[in-house]
């Protein structure tokens, strides 16, 4: 996680929303979702995973340090108004963005159930933050490290089956959406999905972040990035996020040999 | 007594061969001495019909004049007249549809080269030019959104005019489609740049990574940042799709997203940090100037190429100097062609477009005779890249998010000829109204939007 000064950014951003950046001059143009905001501070607040060189080059920034380009907030903000008893799901990394949608949702006074899942207990994140706002909280981990073992399809049925919510939010791996999704079918429940497709200039014009939703192509940047998780094609999503691996393995490694050099 | 030869000097460019393997500019430009034998071509008609070819009357025959004197800088002077962006415009323009189209020396062999002449003209003009005078402030503000060709060219006047511009850009480059979208071989990106630091020192500020319409509203930089008139040069960048199946897969792209690889984020370079399809075989659907950008920037990144195009040669919307160079280069076409369907392989890459030939039928609404399906002619055009370029529409974000601003079905935004918009104080002009159209357009939409909004202001002040 990594909190930047933009204080206009802080004044507009609303949870759902992302921002663009590139490192420095030669770099890539990268999307990450709003995890926070402080307004008073001006600051903004994105939480990424080492994937590629570009968080590889971000992951080595230190306090005090300055990032070529920053612009958002960029997407529409998720949708919660009427919401009076929620789920929000959150997987992995997705947590520190479920947390932001958790909050507006406790802030306009609805009741929030959350469940979170990661791999193992080294993982996770943000427990504490997410229990002080959710009527109840359940932790899953894979291998049964913390909470309850398995994925948080489990613990998300329970609470179905226990009674009536008007939304359920699903912020994670296109995977975890996907069953999240398969899971609420039944029960006719809302259920909104918060996509992060490869992007380039998150305003509607590449074209690189379509999404096939109801059979149709719609834009994450300028439609979403949340839609109908019962009218996502996941499979599809899945495959064209892994477009570049390669390249994204390269620069990695590339980026990772940079930083022993520098380092020795 | 004019220079009789039937043909244009030919344009010195780089050798097809070589310049397939790099993305330097292609034409080298005339020399002064083979400018002032094209300009006496000229007959200096009295009717002037080349001037009524021209989407914002540059005074033709005259600047041409000028050139066969070998005063260039009032050549310069005279475009200038008309055009902001003549260096530009003189690469761009599809002059063969406008002014050279009209030229009567091309009944009887080929027109003048009033192209290749403007940009000479712009050329010398840069290659000598001093500093830019700093006009004197009137001490009103205006914002401009957008810094493509219609935006840089109303906030250019402007400037001259006193205004204290400020120009938002959503991207971290300026320029609009003259950086991310047209590629570095056809317009130098430098000479871009030269025109973006000519408003800034003119006084104009450029705010970049500025997406308006999330950052500010188009009321917010009126209310809370204190701008007297905005004028939203959006442009249209929202690519279309065919529809059909396979769209999705892994290695097909709008040529918006290629060429922006390409061309802003500088994928072509061993050190950008951009990623690109190297691909081995590439097929671009569509066939105007975008469609020959991307399969010339496909081939120098080392690919085989074809472009599959449904209707025929004479029917072909891109400029014919694009159409001769991208074959020169090796860039195969396949017309009367079209994709039915893109097929992929089990990991979900894209592997091949099913296509299906076809033949002309009777004319359709546009005049233009309608392509029909031959029976059983069906084949696959083996690819593993398939760039998308049908045509854009315009950016939707500004529209989406401005309440009251009115919009026509396809999302142009509605504006009378000077620009007015449905929105007190707010303009609008280039292919955010008209839908994606040319440079020049743009250009003289701008133009004539810093008149309008000059005409607001003052008229607010009396």
């Amino acid at each position: 996680m990594i909190e930047l000064e933009a204080p206009r950014i802080a004044q507009k951003a609303l949870a759902g929303q992302f921002i663009i950046l590139r490192v420095d001059e030669r770099g890539e143009r990268i999307p990450l979702t709003v995890a926070g905001t402080d307004v008073e501070r001006g600051t903004v607040a994105v939480i990424f995973q080492v994937v590629g060189g570009t968080t590889a080059k971000l992951n080595a920034k230190r306090e005090g340090e300055f990032l070529a380009d920053f612009v958002g907030p960029l997407g529409n903000p998720t949708e919660v108004e009427g919401v009076k008893r929620a789920i929000v799901v959150g997987g992995g990394v997705g947590c520190a963005i479920a947390l932001p949608v958790a909050k507006r949702l406790y802030a306009l006074g609805a009741e929030v159930h959350t469940v979170v899942g990661f791999r193992s207990r080294e993982l996770v994140i943000l427990e504490e933050e997410f229990r002080a706002l959710s009527s109840t909280l359940t932790l899953t981990t894979d291998d049964g490290s913390a909470g309850e073992k398995g994925n948080v399809c489990g613990p998300l049925k329970r609470l179905l089956d226990g009674g009536e919510y008007d939304a359920v939010y699903a912020i994670g791996p296109l995977l975890m959406m996907k069953y999240v999704a398969a899971t609420t079918r039944p029960y006719g429940v809302k259920t909104i999905a918060s996509m992060n497709p490869i992007m380039i200039d998150g305003t509607g014009m590449c074209g690189c972040c379509r999404v096939t939703v109801d059979g149709v192509t719609r834009f994450a940047c300028v439609d979403g990035p949340d839609f109908d998780a019962q009218k996502v094609d996941f499979d599809e999503a899945i495959l064209r996020n892994r477009s570049y691996l390669p390249a994204e393995q390269r620069a990695r490694e590339k980026s990772c040999r940079l930083f022993r050099k520098e380092e020795s | 007594m004019y220079n009789r030869r039937e043909t244009k000097y030919p344009m010195p460019v780089q050798d097809p061969l070589v310049r397939n393997h790099n993305f330097k500019e292609v034409a080298l430009g005339y020399d002064a001495e083979t400018a002032v034998c094209e300009a006496e071509r000229c007959l200096s008609c009295k009717n002037r019909p080349c001037v009524k070819g021209c989407p914002v009357s540059v005074a033709i025959p005259e600047f041409i004049a000028k050139i066969a004197e070998g005063d260039f800088e009032a050549a310069y002077r005279i475009i200038s007249e008309s055009s902001s962006l003549p260096a530009v415009c003189g690469r761009v323009c599809p002059q063969e549809r406008q002014c050279e189209g009209n030229c009567i020396r091309g009944i009887k062999g080929e027109p003048v080269a009033i192209g290749r002449l403007e940009r000479f003209a712009a050329d010398m003009h840069y290659a000598g030019a001093g500093a830019i005078e700093r006009p004197i402030s009137n001490g009103h503000r205006v914002a401009v959104v957008g810094s493509g060709p219609a935006g840089l060219a109303c906030a250019g006047d402007l400037a001259k005019m006193g205004y204290d511009v400020t120009v938002f850009e959503a991207l971290h480059a300026a320029g609009g489609v003259l950086s991310y979208g047209i590629p570095e071989f056809r317009l130098p990106k430098e000479i871009v740049k030269r025109e973006v630091e000519n408003l800034i020192a003119m006084g104009v500020k450029l705010c970049t990574d500025s997406v308006i319409g999330r950052l500010y509203s188009v009321e917010e930089l009126r209310t809370e940042l204190g701008f007297e008139a905005v004028f939203l040069g959006t442009g249209a960048g929202l690519p279309r799709f065919l529809g059909i199946r396979g769209e999705n897969l892994k290695g097909v792209f709008s040529a918006n997203e290629y060429l922006t690889r390409a061309n802003l984020m500088r994928a072509y370079e061993e050190d950008s940090e951009t990623p690109i399809y190297h691909a081995k075989r590439v097929a671009v659907l569509g066939g105007g100037n975008v469609a020959m950008d991307a399969a010339r920037t496909a081939k120098r990144l080392g690919a085989e190429v074809t472009i599959v195009y449904r209707r025929g040669m004479e029917e072909l919307p891109a400029r014919k100097e694009e159409i001769l160079h991208a074959r020169e280069e090796g860039v195969e076409l396949r017309l009367l062609t079209n994709p039915v369907e893109l097929l992929g392989d089990a990991e979900g890459n894209v592997c091949a477009v099913e296509c299906v030939e076809m033949e002309l039928g009777a004319p359709d609404e546009s005049g233009r005779r309608r392509p029909v399906k031959k029976v059983g002619s069906e084949f696959r055009l083996e690819a593993d890249c398939v760039i998308l370029a049908l045509g854009t529409s315009p950016n939707p974000l500004l529209q989406r998010t401005t309440a009251g601003l009115e919009t026509k079905p396809h999302g142009e935004i509605s504006a009378d000829g000077d620009g007015k918009t449905s929105l007190e104080g707010v303009f609008a002009g280039g292919d955010a109204v008209t839908g994606s159209a040319t440079v020049i357009l743009a250009m003289g939409a701008g133009r004539r939007a810093a008149r309008a909004i000059d005409a607001y202001i003052s008229s607010a002040h009396r």
